[in-house]
């Protein structure tokens, strides 16, 4: 009698999982399972970003579970092994880092679960550790941005450039872009190039000094995020000029505040990078489930806002 | 009578980030002369000069906070993520219509108190290492911020509250004015009083003093608790200035350059005794460093390593043993 008491429960459990596999067999058509490691919430970009997958998950009726890395590889990868414990069907990654993923990548392809990378890339040896990867395309960015400013300077030709954080992917190509841009129009001259590190405190505090340094000499600004730009827009009216007209200013990301600036004519044109990535990595997704080939590498597809469009897109605007 | 005013002076930490001041001046008069000038713009000073008392108001405000916290013996790591909480709550404030400045600024020196106080329990009543106490706010604090911020950045459209960080009194900007006014009281309150004396027993021999009588945990506590308040008011001061209260990266790394302004101003870490001019003349020495890298055109990515060799030489030269072989080098003659 004792002995069947221990086996009471234990027979339970099996009696359960039998009957769970069962209805689960039965089900016309299960919804999709997505694993999504997010980097964190380190920016306001981020948290849309965030919004978007979560917010497009419920929308498709897919079961999206989320993990926050807070900042730390170590959580993402732990957050990426313990989806293949659960058998999701697809596994979405942002990656913090480039490097240190081939051994979990390795693991998903095991289990045979396919994995987007969004956003960052990630250094593998093995390209076939991922299905595909769905990026912002800094590069672009900056070619769109120094592309502009090669039509519309109006024969302004001092730069000064407020660099994002050193060594971070956003702040390299879009200063690469930049500069391969401006070679190809020799009569552009850049004063100085300086970190504000993508935060709107250090914007103001280096285009302060920047403008103490220069004078009125400086006459276009051209930011690597608007966080940036919008500090600096401070400190040129501080400093008793004005943003848009004595300072071209030229930014990257198009947040709300940045497009609503493009229409007051204190920015004079901002490239987006768009956090909305939910329906493109859906879709994405989806294929892949479907058994479709999908494109290895993409971008997410980015706009430009100046003085001829920004009124209008104002009311749009997500994030 | 002169000579040993002078070899005092000589003697104090305070000369050494006084000189690394006066060095990166000069490098900068030779570099390029228009880093003093001041100009006067529609009716306030304008400058470079200006500019670093103004910035460096925020860094003092929080300075003088850590101060006292290491002059007992501690540190407090979370001041970033509270400036950040601070900030947060007076952008709430103002964004949902709440926009009378005493209760902005009663809403947010609140946050800030209630910050401390929790750090100034952790600490000197659960005797929790220091570190350790202040380390939990430091982490969950911008935590705290994004939620009261519902992770927007906030934009602050308030001139009453942005005077307090761009405003200007008198041609001079009301930052430095209140930071001024702000290390005037504490001055007064601390060394006209046995408060100071009994902050630096706290920090020197917690064990004697108690025995002497003193109530060290309530010491240790209102260190704390003022550490938070000052972290507070430059929270407010930061989210003025630029207009908009950011809970991401507002005060990032501001524990890091207010311990170094205090260390370097001549405060010992393990406590004991301090000097709040020591303090000040650490943060001016910081604070002019970053318009000297961009008047320099020092290219980003390695404008962290002169700072760093200005630091490590400071740091070096205040040392005891340093010291010790300077004077050894120096008036040999005059002793003898």
């Amino acid at each position: 009698m004792k002995n069947l008491l221990k086996f009471l429960p234990v027979a339970a459990i099996v009696a359960l999982t039998g009957l769970l596999s069962l209805r689960a067999a039965d089900a016309p058509k299960k919804p999709i399972t997505v694993g999504f490691a997010q980097t964190g919430a380190e920016s306001a970009w981020r948290t849309a970003n965030t919004k978007s997958l979560k917010d497009e998950a419920a929308q498709r009726g897919i079961n999206l579970k989320f993990s926050d890395g807070q900042s730390k590889q170590e959580n993402q990868l732990a957050a990426v092994r313990s989806f293949i414990a659960q058998r999701v069907d697809a596994i979405v990654i942002a990656p913090i880092v480039e490097t240190g993923w081939e051994p979990v990548l390795a693991d998903a392809k095991k289990a045979k679960i396919p994995v987007v990378i969004m956003d960052r890339k990630v250094k593998v040896a093995d390209d076939s550790l991922f299905t595909a990867f769905i990026g912002s395309d800094f590069y672009e960015e900056g070619r769109m941005a120094v592309e502009w400013l090669a039509k519309n300077a109006g024969g302004r030709v001092n730069i000064v450039e407020l660099q994002g954080e050193p060594g971070s992917a956003a702040a390299n190509d879009r200063k690469k872009a930049f500069a391969d841009g401006l070679a190809k129009h020799p009569e552009f001259k850049m004063l100085d190039s300086q970190t504000g590190n993508f935060r709107r405190a250090e914007g103001k505090t280096v285009m302060e000094a920047l403008l103490k340094k220069h004078g009125k000499n400086i006459q276009i600004l051209y930011a690597h995020n608007d966080d940036m730009a919008l500090g600096a827009i401070q400190a040129i009216e501080e400093a008793g000029l004005k943003p848009g007209k004595d300072i071209l200013i030229v930014t990257i990301d198009a947040i709300k505040e940045a497009v609503q600036a493009v229409a007051a004519g204190k920015i004079n044109c901002t490239v987006e990078c768009n956090p909305l990535f939910g329906p493109k990595i859906y879709d994405t997704v989806e294929k892949i489930l479907k058994g479709e080939t999908v494109p290895k590498f993409s971008s997410n597809k980015d706009e430009l806002f100046d003085s001829t469009n920004a009124t209008a897109a104002v009311p749009t605007r997500q994030y | 009578m002169i000579d040993s005013r002078l070899q005092r002076f000589l003697r104090s930490p305070v000369v050494w980030p006084l000189a690394g001041l006066a060095l990166l001046l000069v490098v900068n008069l030779i570099h390029n002369p228009d880093f003093l000038k001041i100009g006067v713009l529609e009716g306030h000073l304008f400058g470079a000069p200006v500019d670093i008392f103004n910035q460096g108001a925020r860094t003092f405000v929080v300075a003088l906070g850590m101060t006292l916290v290491i002059a007992t013996g501690g540190v407090d790591l979370s001041v970033g993520s509270v400036m950040a909480v601070a900030g947060a709550t007076a952008g709430l404030c103002i964004t949902s219509g709440h926009t009378s400045l005493p209760l902005v600024l009663a809403a947010t020196l609140g946050a800030g108190a209630l910050a401390g106080l929790l750090n100034g329990i952790l600490v000197a009543y659960a005797g929790v290492q220091p570190i350790v106490a202040t380390l939990i706010l430091m982490v969950s604090g911008r935590g705290i911020a994004q939620f009261v911020a519902h992770g927007d950045v906030l934009l602050i459209k308030h001139p009453g509250f942005e005077y307090l960080g761009k405003g200007f009194l008198l041609g001079l900007p009301f930052a430095a004015i209140l930071a001024g006014l702000l290390y005037l009281v504490a001055q007064a309150a601390l060394r006209r009083t046995a408060a100071g004396l009994f902050i630096e027993a706290v920090g020197d021999n917690p064990v004697a003093s108690r025995f002497a009588g003193l109530a060290t945990a309530r010491m240790k506590c209102l260190a704390y608790l003022l550490c938070g308040l000052c972290a507070a008011l430059a929270g407010a001061m930061d989210a003025a200035n630029i207009g908009a209260a950011d809970p991401y990266r507002s005060g990032e790394n501001m524990e890091l350059d207010a311990i170094f302004a205090v260390v370097v101003g001549g405060t010992a870490l393990n406590g004991g005794r301090f000097t709040l001019a020591g303090t000040f003349a650490g943060v001016l020495l910081l604070q002019t460093l970053s318009p000297t890298l961009v008047f320099l055109g020092v290219p980003p990515p390695v404008a962290s390593v002169p700072k760093a060799i200005l630091i490590l030489v400071v740091c070096v030269l205040q040392s005891d043993r340093a010291g010790r072989w300077l004077r050894g080098l120096l008036p040999k003659k005059e002793v003898a």
